[in-house]
């Protein structure tokens, strides 16, 4: 909320600079997030009066005015305004004067007249964005006195960040209330005289909602001046909060909620017909608000409607049909009592935002309607004229909220804030906050008044002890508990740790939206039904993403696209993915892997990363979380992905992810300049490693025995090496038999569709020496054994 | 010509002239076997000797023998100056310039962020708090409904909340992880909660996507001035400031009370005002308070036994704080040039 600090200081006036009353609020909960000055800085400008306007004699629209500067004379001023005119008092720029923008003002010849002086329009004086004419000031405005001082610039707009539960702060009213109990002082409220109703005029209002709407005043003001003017005074005021002067029907009512907090609307009396009815909005209505806005009402909206429906959503707008015009002469004021359940969240579910919904939503004192409409009616009065008719209240007490009576315990607040309270300060305290405080057993009886409806517990009460009392001057404690030895799990591999093997293999981390690009997603993984956002932040991050690929894939095209050439990226986080109905949300780690398998050297040999460079960073996340002979490569297609260079990943006969080079159709639309490898897994492949267990060395020496071999081209080496363990293992007894594939050739001398593969077998018997016999044992074995599976010829 | 003289000191002198000479390892084993090898002259000269009368025998033996030893020396001398002439060739050969990049793969980095967050994970880790994490599609529930934030309650407008339907979004904080843990376990517990939280709500200040880490202690003797004494200290050590000065504002969250913000004083200006803290001196890291007891009521925590504290802060506010980032939004461009600052 904005206001002026003259406004507030009229009704409490600390001794602080605006500074130091700033910090105040801020460490009683009153943010102020802003402080401006009320008027840009300019210097030299009088309240002028004009003596006399003659027309220019060469130009139609210019006039030449005499113009009353006090002490200072009369000034000659050429001036265009339409509304210069005799009599009229206005700020006059002298000459030497400084205006906003750092204009200084010089005589000036205007069609061969001299000009000694500009007479402003309040827009050149940067007190509005637009004017079409000279701000004129009231009548009694002292000619000559500065107009700084004529208009009390010299004050500043506060601007404070009011916490949802402190609407009773959101008038100038309540932040003096709050000031006040802060400086140990009393409020200044203004004197109001008292509106003698003139005429008996009164407007039928019923309420079939009165749980929603439990009071509802009304007045009729007969007779106000469609053409009074608000009063600069007013004007200014509402301009330092924000505010635009709209008339004066509606200025008055604007002024009243800054200046009380309390929403009121004004109707043409000549448009509403019958009588009002406070009441749910029925099915297929509709109404035009004022902003011209055409709302269709649900049946959960309270709305004000007369014989003809709804003429006002109640709390938030008033509509277009039944609105104050230039020509309203017969007002109809209302002012309400609205449950902050009827009206929270109907202005943001039709997409407006207005002060009163605002106010609604949070909270406003069922006891301030009658002194509202009392203000309002005398300066109503006092700006437009008008013949009062009664106040009619219609109300159930019976739904009026009542304030709470608290149980308060004195040890209670020791153990929340952690420090005791002495008895007198409690009382203090509360009894200043307005609250009726009563001794009880062990503690107090406390009673908020009307104004604090946020206060309805326990602690509620402590927290305003803490917060008057300062929650500066609470002792800071260390938290006393008892010490607990960590459950310490060694199988748990830390997530840091996966990372970092990661890092320490070259890979940079990435943190990517988890919401990607829809497209892209299907073109990855057409398979997986994507998770929709019913409100995206644009087109382009509009689903949950299924896996990692699409963010690093586009944060990879990111740094190519900025004279990267070498990309190694990992990131690691949730996916999201249906199984069934249900959705599974998933911790993977993923990573791409483009340009030159090193980075760039001076020795040469830079070729570009590959299938089996990645293919060994897996590889040692997969050890991370297993002995590495349980995982699984197996050649199986997938749709981003190449074809021939393509692998899903098994731990067991769980799949976990899968490795491959980006599809070629891929790299070509997301234009990529080179190949990525790509590869993804389950975190929870990687996140726990079984415990070791020891298994007694073999004293006894290891023999290698080295086969060359040729099979078609098709085999898979991880097959040929299982058989070829198996058979050997199975050869003989206890044998630990380890088999290293150490070549693959293809080319020349092996015929084409075929390969030679070399395997070196090393054998070792845990209890002996292994004998040539055995020796012979295992490799006729091993041979037979390919042989028959994958028809695998020796080689000489 | 070492042959034109049969004396066999003249034969050990001409040899050592030769021995000077020679210029590699190789000559010299050339010149050893010409003189003492199986065939070599001193050795002709030795199965001469049986031809000589036994007295001369004796001595041209001994003058043999002489010679051929101190050819001997000589020859041992010559090898080590020559084997030690070969090593500084070879040494020099195989100068390198040092100063060239070694080869191979370059150490990769962390995210500031996923930095960040281990570094207030440890911080708490060593006051006993146990990391947990929660989903990130939430549901109303735990989102809101259950940390005392209902329907119609305007907080919700501060949560510009992602939506997939009725019930299910995108959690707008890390407290729902609160809730998750309260039910799942009963008091005493001591948890932080680390993760990704999601507004819908993008520019120069905001991004949809941004990070929290949740802390939730609750206990049967914790108060809001442990949860300052907490937080100074936290924010103390995690700038590397003792002296660093922080302030406890009044705020409001619907799922704690009291309520507070917290502000440490601004580094850029130590107070003074400027453009970083926006002319106040201070600056918001986190906001805290004591758990509300309607939280409490919607897990099955007896409020009157336990009470606790809990407290939420923006990772991206404290990494941009601790490296002097001023962009929120260079966290999520993944520029490799802004990340490899960070190794």
């Amino acid at each position: 909320m904005k206001f002026s600090e003259q406004w507030l200081r009229e009704w409490v006036n600390p001794t602080l600079s605006t500074e130091r009353l700033a910090a105040q609020m801020t460490m009683a909960g009153l943010e102020v997030g802003g402080i401006e000055p009320a008027a840009q800085p300019f210097t030299g400008v009088v309240v002028g009066e004009i003596l006399s306007a003659e027309p220019h004699p060469d130009a139609g629209k210019l006039k030449l005015c005499q113009v009353d500067a006090g002490a200072a004379g009369v000034v000659p001023i050429v001036c265009g305004a339409p509304n210069a005119r005799v009599g009229l008092k206005a700020p006059l720029a002298k000459v030497g004067a400084k205006l906003p923008g750092g204009v200084t003002l010089k005589v000036a010849r205007l069609r061969g007249v001299e000009s000694h002086g500009m007479l402003c329009s309040a827009a050149e004086l940067g007190l509005s964005d637009a004017a079409d004419g000279l701000l004129a000031l009231p009548a009694e405005a002292a000619v000559g006195m500065d107009l700084r001082a004529a208009l009390d610039l010299e004050d500043h707009c506060l601007d404070i960040e009011l916490t949802p539960n402190r609407g009773d702060c959101l008038g100038v009213a309540g932040v003096a209330r709050e000031v006040a109990v802060l400086n140990r002082m009393a409020v200044n409220t203004p004197q109001i005289a008292p509106v003698t109703p003139t005429v008996d005029d009164a407007f039928p209002v019923t309420i079939t909602a009165p749980a929603a709407c439990p009071r509802y005043l009304g007045r009729v003001i007969r007779g106000v001046n469609p053409a009074a003017e608000t009063p600069l005074w007013m004007r200014e005021r509402l301009r330092r909060s924000g505010i635009r002067s709209l008339g004066p029907g509606v200025d008055v009512t604007n002024y009243v909620l800054l200046e009380l907090g309390q929403p009121m609307h004004a109707f043409d009396l000549r448009r509403l017909s019958g009588g009002i009815e406070v009441r749910y909005a029925e099915a297929g209505e509709t109404l035009t608000l004022l902003d011209g806005k055409a709302v269709a009402l649900a049946s959960d909206m309270l709305v004000i409607a007369d014989n003809d429906g709804p003429v006002a959503l109640a709390g938030v707008m008033g509509g277009e049909r039944s609105g104050v015009a230039d020509d309203t002469r017969d007002l109809f004021l209302e002012c309400a009592y609205f449950t902050p359940e009827a009206i929270a969240g109907r202005a943001r579910r039709i997409g407006v935002q207005t002060d009163a919904s605002h106010r609604y939503e949070r909270g406003v004192d069922p006891a301030l309607p009658a002194r509202a409409v009392a203000r309002a009616t005398r300066l109503m009065i006092d700006i437009m004229g008008g013949e009062p008719g009664p106040v009619v209240v219609t109300e159930q007490l019976e739904h009026i909220p009542k304030p709470a009576s608290i149980r308060l315990r004195s040890d209670r607040i020791g153990r929340v804030l952690g420090q005791g309270f002495q008895p007198a300060e409690v009382t203090d305290i509360l009894t200043r906050l307005g609250a009726d405080v009563q001794p009880a057993a062990a503690g107090w009886r406390v009673t908020p008044p009307s104004f604090r409806f946020d206060l309805s517990m326990e602690v509620d009460l402590i927290e305003e002890l803490g917060r008057i009392h300062g929650y500066d001057n609470i002792q800071a404690t260390v938290p006393q508990a008892p010490m607990r030895m960590p459950d310490e799990r060694e199988s748990q591999v830390p997530a840091m740790r996966v990372k970092q093997r990661l890092v320490d293999r070259g890979y940079q981390e990435v943190v990517t939206y988890a919401f990607v690009d829809p497209e892209l997603q299907r073109r990855i993984e057409p398979q997986q039904r994507d998770l929709a956002l019913a409100n995206p932040i644009s087109a382009e991050l509009a689903v949950m993403r299924t896996g990692l690929w699409p963010g690093l894939l586009t944060a990879a095209r990111y740094n190519l696209n900025r004279q990267q050439d070498r990309v190694r990226l990992f990131e690691t986080g949730l996916v999201f993915r249906h199984q069934g109905d249900a959705l599974q949300q998933t911790p993977h780690v993923g990573g791409v892997a483009i340009g030159s398998h090193w980075p760039t050297h001076w020795d040469g040999g830079a070729r570009t990363v590959d299938f089996f460079d990645v293919k060994a960073d897996v590889e040692a996340l997969l050890e991370l979380g297993s002995d590495l002979t349980e995982a699984r490569f197996v050649a199986e297609p997938h749709p981003a992905l190449h074809p021939g260079q393509s692998t899903r990943i098994y731990v067991g006969e769980r799949a976990v992810g899968w490795l491959g080079r980006l599809h070629p159709g891929l790299e070509k639309s997301l234009a990529l300049p080179q190949h990525a490898i790509v590869f993804e897994l389950a975190h929870s492949a990687v996140d726990s490693h079984p415990l070791p267990t020891f298994a007694p060395l073999s004293k006894f020496p290891s023999i290698r025995r080295d086969i060359a071999l040729l099979v078609d081209q098709t085999v898979a080496a991880a097959d040929l090496i299982d058989v070829a363990r198996d058979a050997a293992t199975a050869a003989v007894e206890r044998l630990i038999c380890e088999v290293r594939l150490f070549d693959v050739y293809q080319g020349q001398g092996v015929e084409a569709g075929r390969k030679s593969i070399a395997l070196g077998l090393i054998l070792q018997d845990a209890s002996r020496t292994l004998d040539e016999q055995s020796m012979v044992a295992v490799e006729t074995a091993v041979v037979a054994a390919l042989k028959a599976a994958f028809s695998a010829q020796l080689r000489n | 010509m070492a042959a034109e003289t049969t004396d066999p000191n003249e034969l050990m002198q001409a040899a050592q002239a030769e021995l000077t000479a020679v210029g590699s390892l190789q000559h010299l084993d050339e010149v050893r076997i010409r003189f003492l090898g199986k065939k070599g002259i001193f050795t002709e000269q030795l199965k001469q000797l049986s031809q000589l009368s036994p007295a001369a025998r004796k001595t041209a033996g001994q003058q043999i023998n002489t010679a051929k030893r101190q050819l001997q020396l000589a020859l041992e001398r010559r090898k080590a100056e020559l084997e030690a002439q070969a090593l500084s060739e070879q040494l020099a050969a195989e100068r390198i310039d040092v100063t060239l990049p070694g080869r191979g793969e370059r150490s990769g980095g962390l995210h500031p962020i996923s930095r960040t967050m281990a570094r207030i994970q440890a911080l708490f880790a060593g006051m006993g708090f146990e990391v947990v994490e929660g989903p990130e599609v939430e549901d109303d529930f735990h989102n809101f409904e259950a940390l005392n934030i209902p329907a119609s309650h305007p907080a919700r407008a501060m949560h510009d909340t992602f939506y997939f339907d009725a019930h299910r979004l995108l959690r707008t904080h890390t407290s729902p992880v609160q809730i998750r843990t309260m039910k799942a376990q009963q008091p005493p517990l001591r948890i932080i909660a680390p993760g990704r939280v999601y507004r819908c709500d993008s520019d120069l200040t905001h991004t949809p996507m941004f990070h929290q880490v949740e802390g939730l202690f609750v206990d049967e003797r914790v108060s809001f001035a442990d949860l300052k004494g907490t937080l100074d200290v936290f924010l103390k050590r995690f700038f590397e400031r003792d002296d660093l000065m922080t302030r406890f504002r009044p705020s409001y969250f619907p799922f704690t009370e009291p309520s507070a913000e917290v502000d440490i004083q601004c580094f850029m200006c130590q107070g003074e005002g400027c453009r970083v803290c926006g002319q106040t001196g201070w600056l918001e890291v986190l906001g805290c308070g004591m758990v509300h007891p309607k939280v409490f009521a919607h897990v099955n925590v007896d409020s009157e036994r336990w009470l606790g504290y809990a407290f939420g802060l923006g990772v991206e506010r404290m990494a941009m704080l601790r490296y002097q980032i001023n962009d929120l939004r260079i966290f999520f461009e993944n520029d490799l040039r802004f990340l490899r600052q960070f190794r």
